[in-house]
């Protein structure tokens, strides 16, 4: 009866795990920590909202602070994040967005236009580089084509601001200077960081496609003229 | 719960059995250093080692995940029991699913097939654009082309970015206006943009330029070597591309002169010469590698008609035309793509046709 009983309730067997006297037992009893997983280091899970914003925040602006003194570092290449291109594609589209035009279908290049040429362009020129032989991984490719789109961004923060103001030849020729300036720079600032990947020499190779790719975004920011 | 050493069918319930997984695969062979380039054989050992080494890396994953989890089995006892098999279920289905992904993505999304064929050197490329707008006279003996697909690729990019300068020229643009008495090409320039505002209507810039001249790269590719299939002329589709491709290169040259410097005459020059130079470099090649007069001429005389053909459609389609000066420069209000139709009496047309219109006043 007693046996019955105790064989209904489940697992009964179990519970009665004794170990015998004459059996010396040693060893520690620590429970596992299981197969360890990178993030179990600190949990970020639990800390407050504010917190896990700044940090991304902070390392979004160190990286934006890296493209505009660039030197050789790892920090773009090392810790890549996506969040900063997509803050800058966002912007840029934004900007661009509504550009003049007199028949709906031929006006600027809209939102989705601009995003395509952002991430598609960027695409080909990391396919490209990794076919070439270059060392650098996917994403960290990514990761630098759209960092460096930002002084391209802030020469059409300039240029819209300076259209507002007056528009006319001078205006053009301020407008030029300070979109070649920064296609300039975005391309300086990606081909320090690219480059090094590459077998020395085929830069060149891999070169080019960046040039092109930010020349199609400068062409797209110099044409803009806003919507009367 | 037993740790098992090479099985995975470790479960009561039987897990996911996966047959390619079987006996612990050890990539034998290093295909890596292959130096055999030679079209399909490269791929398949490329694929083939590939799979291998995921094998090789999902195997090692396994066993370690195994491991692990039997551990886990041993130390927790009761309490653990029910909480372990469930663990293991979502990591046999995550890890199932993982091996589907990273199967799916190495069969269709393997770069590395085209890894031999952007194989180049810059100075190779240098030479190459060269050597597109000299054309080679020897036709009896079939002349060599260079397979390869980074040059061609750029050039495509390249001119893209040129029909947009093209395009979306800011109003500082001069034209000296003529009068043009070449009806044919009027008549056909009308044809050509009634089609074009017809597909544009939908489109954007940047896509019609990506449409334009990719599709012009890979269809007329295809379909020449369509013609060569029919014909037995000796050219691989690679080599195809890699021609037209770099065919393209005086094209390019021609647009970004005429683009920026509006004279019909210095276009229609520059057209004949350097159009004229890279289609004939083209043609030889061909030549070279077809025997017998009529496939001969099919073949050339097409390839030779498009490529001219696609020159005068690029120049004639994509270029905007602006009147005057000081208007321009006043017009930075203005739209980017300055589509300014005078009025020209004998000929009346509605807004939807403001293309061809434009095109006929500029005449």
């Amino acid at each position: 009866m007693a046996a019955s009983e105790e064989a209904s309730r489940p697992f009964a067997g179990l519970s009665d795990v004794s170990i015998a006297e004459d059996i010396p037992v040693e060893g520690d009893i620590s429970v596992p920590v299981g197969p360890s997983r990178r993030d179990d280091e600190f949990s970020t899970l639990d800390e407050p909202v504010k917190d896990t914003i700044m940090r991304d925040l902070r390392a979004v602006g160190n990286k934006f602070i890296h493209v505009l003194y660039p030197k050789r570092s790892s920090a773009l290449l090392r810790d890549w994040d996506l969040w900063g291109p997509l803050l800058l594609c966002v912007t840029l589209a934004l900007l661009l967005q509504g550009g003049a035009a007199d028949h709906e279908d031929q006006g600027g290049p809209q939102f989705a236009e601009v995003f395509v040429i952002v991430w598609f362009g960027s695409i080909i020129i990391t396919l490209n580089s990794k076919l070439l032989g270059g060392t650098i991984s996917f994403f960290q490719s990514l990761c630098v084509l759209g960092y460096c789109i930002m002084p391209l961004t802030v020469a059409m923060v300039v240029c819209r601001i300076v259209l507002v103001i007056s528009s006319g030849r001078v205006v053009f020729a301020v407008r030029l200077a300070v979109v070649t300036a920064s296609f300039g720079w975005s391309t300086f600032a990606s081909t320090a960081f690219l480059a090094d990947s590459q077998p020395p020499n085929r830069k060149a190779l891999v070169v080019y496609p960046v040039f092109l790719f930010y020349f199609v975004i400068a062409w797209m920011i110099l044409t803009y003229s806003p919507q009367q | 719960m037993s740790s098992g050493s090479g099985s995975r069918n470790t479960e009561p319930w039987g897990s996911f059995d996966d047959n390619l997984i079987q006996g612990g695969g050890s990539a034998v062979i290093d295909m890596e250093n292959m130096d055999d380039t030679s079209g399909s054989s490269f791929e398949d050992m490329g694929e083939m080692h590939q799979r291998m080494k995921e094998e090789e890396e999902v195997a090692a994953e396994a066993a370690a995940t195994e491991d692990d989890v039997a551990d886990d089995g041993e130390f927790l006892g009761m309490k653990g029991l029910k909480g372990q098999l469930g663990r293991q279920v979502a990591d046999e289905v995550w890890q199932a699913g993982k091996r589907q992904a990273s199967k799916a993505f190495n069969l269709y999304a393997n770069i590395d097939i085209l890894r031999p064929y952007f194989d180049v050197e810059p100075v190779q490329v240098r030479n190459r654009l060269i050597e597109s707008l000299i054309p080679v006279r020897m036709i009896n003996f079939p002349q060599k082309i260079a397979g390869e697909l980074y040059g061609p690729l750029m050039l495509v990019f390249t001119l893209v970015a040129i029909l947009l300068h093209g395009m979306k020229t800011s109003g500082t643009v001069i034209v000296r206006t003529h009068t043009c008495t070449h009806t044919l090409f009027m008549f056909l320039c009308l044809l050509k943009c009634s089609l074009c505002v017809y597909l544009q209507r939908e489109g954007t810039l940047m896509g019609t330029a990506i449409g334009t001249c990719f599709g012009y790269w890979l269809g007329v590719s295809a379909f020449i070597y369509f013609l060569a299939y029919l014909v037995n002329a000796q050219i691989t589709m690679l080599q195809m591309l890699s021609l037209l491709g770099y065919g393209l290169f005086g094209p390019c040259i021609v647009l970004l002169v005429t683009y920026n410097i509006h004279f019909h005459f210095l276009f229609y020059g520059l057209w004949l010469l350097l159009g004229g130079l890279s289609t004939l470099r083209m043609v030889a090649a061909l030549l070279s590698r077809t025997v017998g007069q009529t496939p001969r001429l099919l073949l050339c005389g097409t390839l030779g008609l498009l490529h001219m053909l696609f020159l005068l459609y690029l120049h004639f389609n994509y270029h905007t035309i602006v009147e005057g000066l000081l208007d321009s420069l006043e017009g930075h209000n203005m739209a980017p793509m300055q589509r300014v139709a005078r009025d020209v009496p004998e000929v009346m047309l509605n807004a939807t046709a403001r293309n061809p219109g434009m095109l006929l006043s500029a005449y």
